[in-house]
């Protein structure tokens, strides 16, 4: 297992760093305005553009800045998105600040939203698996079409105009200046953001927990638990979710990995100061450092989920060992 | 003559499907001592493991139209509701299956899952209940059952979890275990063991055992009764010596020839395969179901459905040819050959 761990992790870094070379590239080969001259400023000399570009390190060979982002993207406190190479051209903040100062924002989001998908969508699956072709089932596979098809930005409109302007049961969206995340979540403004971004998810969770489900209620074992005379409950419940239920982890970790790294649409359509917004600013800007910070961050959640969840299937399927 | 633990009377078994009914299992009738070994022998498709799946209620009833009356120690089960059969389940009657490597669950242990088994039926702890499926995995022959009761199943080899499929079905003291191919997908040297193993726990357990298999060379030596089954009806029934000795039926001789031998005369001889293929179920054939594969067929064979006569006491086949002649290409076709 330690030996595992440690290639992993190693993987993790290669992982990383060929992420950040193609943002790297991507960056180096778009034609994009010099970040040197629009921080210098309109009206300026040459001279405060050459600083502006030492500053910021454009000056050196395009290997030597690549590796000065590269060191950023190992994995370890102080090297990390590190702060003299990690700041915004536009505002000199380091990146590393302005993600965690959303982070709280976007995990709340993202952890809210997973529970929420996990509540709907599971028992959903397992109704429609157990009482398949029923009025449920059918039911219950019209909201998953529905949940899968409609756009998310649609979704929330929809619900912001029913629940907070139609209904008033639910908080404006944003977060109110000098409120904290978890103000703002006792306040009940998480409510319809975590609904919105649960309701696609919930819908294909339901589908796939139906189609486990279904498939693993034919299995042979499931034949032996009835014929030991177990309960159905018990043969649906400790034997048919046992084995129906470990794929949709590796689902699970890697879906909410994914909206670690920022839910764009729902943060801008509820006004939630997270980390897609600063993503897709930080692409309209231009600034680079911001983009590549970003990026790596995300990679490095879901590389690091990858990792998480492959070591939790150890625990949750015996046939499975590491060396 | 003693009562019978199970009797079968006119059992059909019938799925409606988009394609037409599938006579599953038409018409079966059999009873079956306290004690006594049967065979049920035919080829995939004969309705042999579905009269006794449906034997032990697990077929799905929304799926199927289940007729007849199946009387284990004097009840009927068909009458029963669901949680009244499951106290029949696993507690009177118990079943292993073809496959031992799918049998089991996968994500627990060996030990738990026979320990399950004992905790649905019997109020006793947790540590009772691991205790004796410990005792349960030793008396099937696992060295180590301590250890092995900690392990799960894919750390078992095939024959091992087939013996932990046995000491699950037998912890509760059935008094009948239904083996559904038990040892098909097992190698020659262990199905001979599972085989002898059954023979001993049906002593030390006191229960009667059914074998349900295709191959004849598996039942001979183990099985009181035999009984052919071909498109969902017995074919012939009797005693073993009956089957071995003096098979009446076209269906079981081609059953009897198709046995490997090994003796070194045969070892250039080829073997004998029944030809054709076994009929579709929803389709049967007319008259004897078995007509269209059989060498010795006649015209009344094409339209009579031929009944389950018996020949002596316990003897019977469901074939048109008269005694006589059973009896004499028996002797010249079938011996012949062994």
């Amino acid at each position: 297992m330690g030996r595992y761990l440690i290639r992993r992790s190693l993987f993790l870094i290669l992982v990383l760093f060929i992420v950040s070379l193609i943002t790297f590239i991507i960056f180096v080969k778009l034609p994009a305005g010099d970040p040197a001259r629009r921080a210098a400023g309109r009206t300026t000399t040459e001279a405060n553009v050459e600083a502006a570009r030492h500053a910021f390190g454009l000056d050196k060979p395009v290997y030597v800045q690549y590796a000065r982002f590269a060191k950023g993207l190992i994995p370890w406190p102080g090297l990390f998105l590190n702060e003299d190479v990690y700041f915004s051209y536009a505002n000199f903040v380091p990146v590393k600040e302005e993600i965690f100062a959303r982070l709280p924002v976007t995990l709340t989001l993202a952890v809210g939203a997973a529970i929420t998908w996990l509540l709907i969508g599971i028992p959903i699956g397992i109704i429609s698996a157990v009482r398949r072709r029923s009025v449920w089932d059918r039911a219950s596979m019209v909201f998953a079409l529905i949940g899968v098809s409609a756009p998310v930005f649609w979704l929330a409109y929809l619900f912001l105009y029913i629940f907070w302007f139609k209904l008033q049961l639910a908080p404006s969206s944003g977060i109110p200046i000098g409120t904290s995340v978890l103000e703002a979540v006792l306040q009940g403004r998480f409510i319809l953001p975590w609904f919105v971004l649960a309701l696609a998810f919930a819908a294909f969770y339901a589908r796939m927990v139906r189609g486990n489900l279904i498939e693993t209620m034919g299995e042979d074992y499931i034949r032996t638990a009835r014929a030991k005379g177990l309960s159905e409950k018990r043969v649906i419940y400790r034997h048919g979710l046992r084995a129906a239920l470990t794929p949709v982890v590796t689902m699970f970790g890697l879906d909410l990995a994914t909206l670690l790294g920022g839910a764009f649409i729902t943060e801008t359509v509820f006004n939630l100061p997270g980390i897609g917004q600063y993503a897709v600013r930080a692409i309209f800007n231009n600034d680079f450092p911001s983009v590549m910070g970003v990026t790596l961050f995300a990679a490095f959640f879901f590389a690091l989920a990858n990792l998480v969840v492959d070591i939790a299937y150890a625990f949750l399927d015996p046939r499975v060992r590491y060396t | 003559m003693a009562e019978p633990l199970l009797e079968v009377k006119n059992l059909t078994v019938h799925f409606p499907t988009d394609d037409g009914l599938v006579k599953a299992v038409d018409g079966v009738s059999f009873s079956l001592l306290p004690g006594e070994t049967l065979g049920v022998v035919g080829e995939s498709g004969s309705g042999k493991s579905v009269s006794f799946l449906t034997v032990m209620g697990l077929i799905d009833t929304a799926h199927a139209v289940i007729e007849g009356e199946i009387i284990f120690q004097g009840q009927d089960l068909l009458t029963l509701q669901a949680d009244e059969m499951r106290t029949v389940r696993g507690e009177k009657i118990s079943m292993i299956f073809q496959d031992p490597m799918t049998s089991l669950h996968p994500y627990y242990k060996v030990g738990d899952q026979i320990a399950e088994a004992v905790r649905v039926h019997q109020k006793v702890s947790k540590q009772e209940a691991h205790e004796q499926a410990v005792e349960m995995l030793r008396r099937v022959g696992i060295p180590r059952p301590d250890e092995r009761a900690d392990q799960y199943p894919h750390e078992f080899s095939g024959g091992m979890r087939q013996r932990a499929m046995i000491a699950m079905a037998l912890s509760l003291n059935p008094d009948l275990l239904i083996a559904d191919e038990p040892t098909t997908a097992l190698d020659v040297t262990v199905q001979a063991q599972i085989l002898d193993l059954l023979d001993r726990l049906k002593q030390e357990f006191n229960a009667s055992i059914v074998i349900v298999t295709h191959d004849l060379g598996v039942v001979a030596e183990h099985c009181d009764h035999i009984q052919v089954m071909y498109a969902g009806k017995i074919v012939e029934a009797g005693d073993r010596r009956d089957i071995y000795y003096g098979a009446h039926h076209p269906y079981t001789w081609g059953l009897l020839s198709s046995i490997p031998r090994l003796n070194e005369s045969d070892t250039k001889e080829r073997l004998h395969p029944i030809r054709g293929l076994p009929p579709s179920l929803i389709f049967v054939p007319p008259g004897c179901a078995f007509h269209p594969r059989c060498p010795h067929v006649f015209d009344r064979c094409r339209t009579d459905v031929p009944e389950l006569l018996p020949a002596d006491g316990h003897h019977a086949s469901r074939c048109h040819l008269s005694l006589a002649d059973k009896e004499r290409i028996f002797q010249e076709e079938v011996m012949a050959r062994s």
